[in-house]
């Protein structure tokens, strides 16, 4: 049986696990290493690790927080933050990573997907799209939120998976943090316009919004980060009640 | 000692990581001498069949093919399980090692592809490998290509057909999904390798 993934994600400032709303209003989680443990342990089906405040500055804490974590982690473990060329992926590779995560870079200059694909494998390579509503549809939007690209969302996840990517980690930012669901039209326009998996990030808030953005969504994994971080939704307990709802997870696991 | 094979392609940290954790003896070896004298053989592989091709260039082809005749226990993971076949389509011109019969062939067009997630293993020939291992326990995949179902398939799952999940004869083993990303079923898997 093929399973939907649940994945937790760590949102991490100069070395700590934060979450904000609407990517402001940080507030602390924890370690990551001791984050991501728990969440595996509770039935996470991978992990990811985004720096989000990433500068050439804090590096170094990154490759730190990326080391300790992989240590005594057996699922597929993804980092993103920061990442703008072959060299930064290949170091975080080195140091535990599985698959990385690219966003502004790759908006930029799509070819480093390519790139990173060439040598690590599609299956190492997540873009991720942070996409607001315009006018109707969908806005790519880079630098954490910051800037407008005027790029349709679904056409840049046509682009991405034709360039290499081997998956789309699609955030709704207008849901980001909201806790009030998944943005089920964006993430099913996107699933249905690329034949690689989609996760849908944004506005996870309970077990209801996971079972929608699968069913009407066609979502083939769902993250979420401040629901798990301060135990409103136990992954454990989410499971069950997604299998109970008919949707096929692992678990118990 | 156990060899994991490094032949210039994808990240081997992953697999060594899960046999430190293990507490076993391994080293990533790169040179045919040092595969040679290990008493196991791990064949990773992630990425592209074309990148098989590294091992032509080395010389580390001949040493598998002779040290996995000769009955030293040989794992492949993922592309380094398809590499036991005679090749795949998802490149011609490179040759696998031929010592189980077919070719890697794509999933139908009815499922995405590649196949990435946890799926269940239907166990279902009795493997050293899968001592303690529950039936249909969760295990992760990530592929584009797959081996059909023959004699020396273990275990199977099912994405849009039934694919072979493991292999095995004798001292030969393949696993398609990552053990070292499954979780305490891949950590079991791998432990029951060493003690092969």
């Amino acid at each position: 049986m093929f399973t939907k993934r649940i994945i937790a994600c760590l949102d991490m400032d100069a070395g700590r696990v934060v979450k904000g709303v609407c990517f402001k209003d940080l507030r602390d989680a924890g370690g990551p290493a001791e984050c991501a443990a728990a969440h595996a342990r509770d039935g996470a089906d991978e992990i990811v690790l985004l720096d989000i405040t990433a500068t050439s500055g804090n590096r170094r804490t990154l490759l730190d927080a990326v080391r300790s974590t992989a240590r005594s982690l057996f699922v597929p473990f993804t980092v993103g933050g920061g990442i703008r060329q072959l060299e930064d992926a290949a170091a975080v590779f080195d140091v535990g990573a599985d698959k990385i995560a690219i966003n502004s870079a790759a908006v930029r200059n799509p070819a480093l997907i390519d790139k990173i694909a060439g040598r690590f494998g599609s299956q190492a390579v997540v873009v991720a799209i942070d996409a607001r509503k315009v006018n109707g549809g969908f806005e790519v939007f880079v630098a954490g939120g910051r800037e407008s690209t005027g790029r349709d969302a679904i056409q840049w996840a046509r682009e991405a998976a034709a360039c290499g990517a081997g998956e789309i980690l699609l955030t709704s930012m207008d849901r980001d943090g909201t806790q009030s669901g998944f943005d089920c039209r964006l993430v099913r326009a996107v699933a249905e316009a690329v034949s690689i998996p989609v996760i849908a990030s944004g506005g996870a808030g309970s077990a209801r919004d996971f079972i929608e953005v699968f069913q009407d969504g066609r979502a083939d994994a769902a993250l979420a980060a401040s629901i798990f971080h301060f135990g409103i939704e136990n992954i454990t307990d989410l499971k069950r009640e997604l299998h109970d709802a008919g949707i096929p997870v692992r678990w118990p696991c | 000692m156990i060899a994991i094979v490094d032949y210039g392609a994808g990240n081997l940290n992953s697999v060594k990581k899960a046999f430190d954790y293990l507490g076993v003896d391994v080293v990533v070896a790169d040179q045919p001498a040092i595969v040679a004298t290990a008493d196991k053989i791990v064949l990773p592989g992630v990425g592209h069949f074309s990148s098989l091709q590294g091992l032509n260039r080395t010389g580390l082809r001949e040493t598998l093919l002779q040290s996995s005749s000769a009955g030293k226990p040989f794992l492949g993971i993922c592309l380094g399980m398809q590499w036991l076949f005679e090749g795949s389509d998802e490149c011609e011109g490179i040759a696998g090692a031929g010592i189980f019969a077919g070719k890697c062939r794509q999933f139908p067009p009815s499922v995405k592809s590649p196949h990435v997630g946890w799926n269940s293993l239907t166990v279902d020939r009795a493997s050293r490998l899968f001592r303690g291992i529950g039936q249909d326990s969760f295990v992760y995949y990530t592929h584009s290509f797959h081996a059909t179902v023959a004699t020396e398939t273990t275990g199977t799952s099912e994405y849009g057909l039934r694919f072979a999940g493991s292999v095995e004869r004798d001292n030969i083993f393949g696993v398609q999904f990552h053990p070292e990303k499954s979780g305490d079923v891949g950590l079991s898997i791998l432990k029951n390798f060493c003690e092969v």
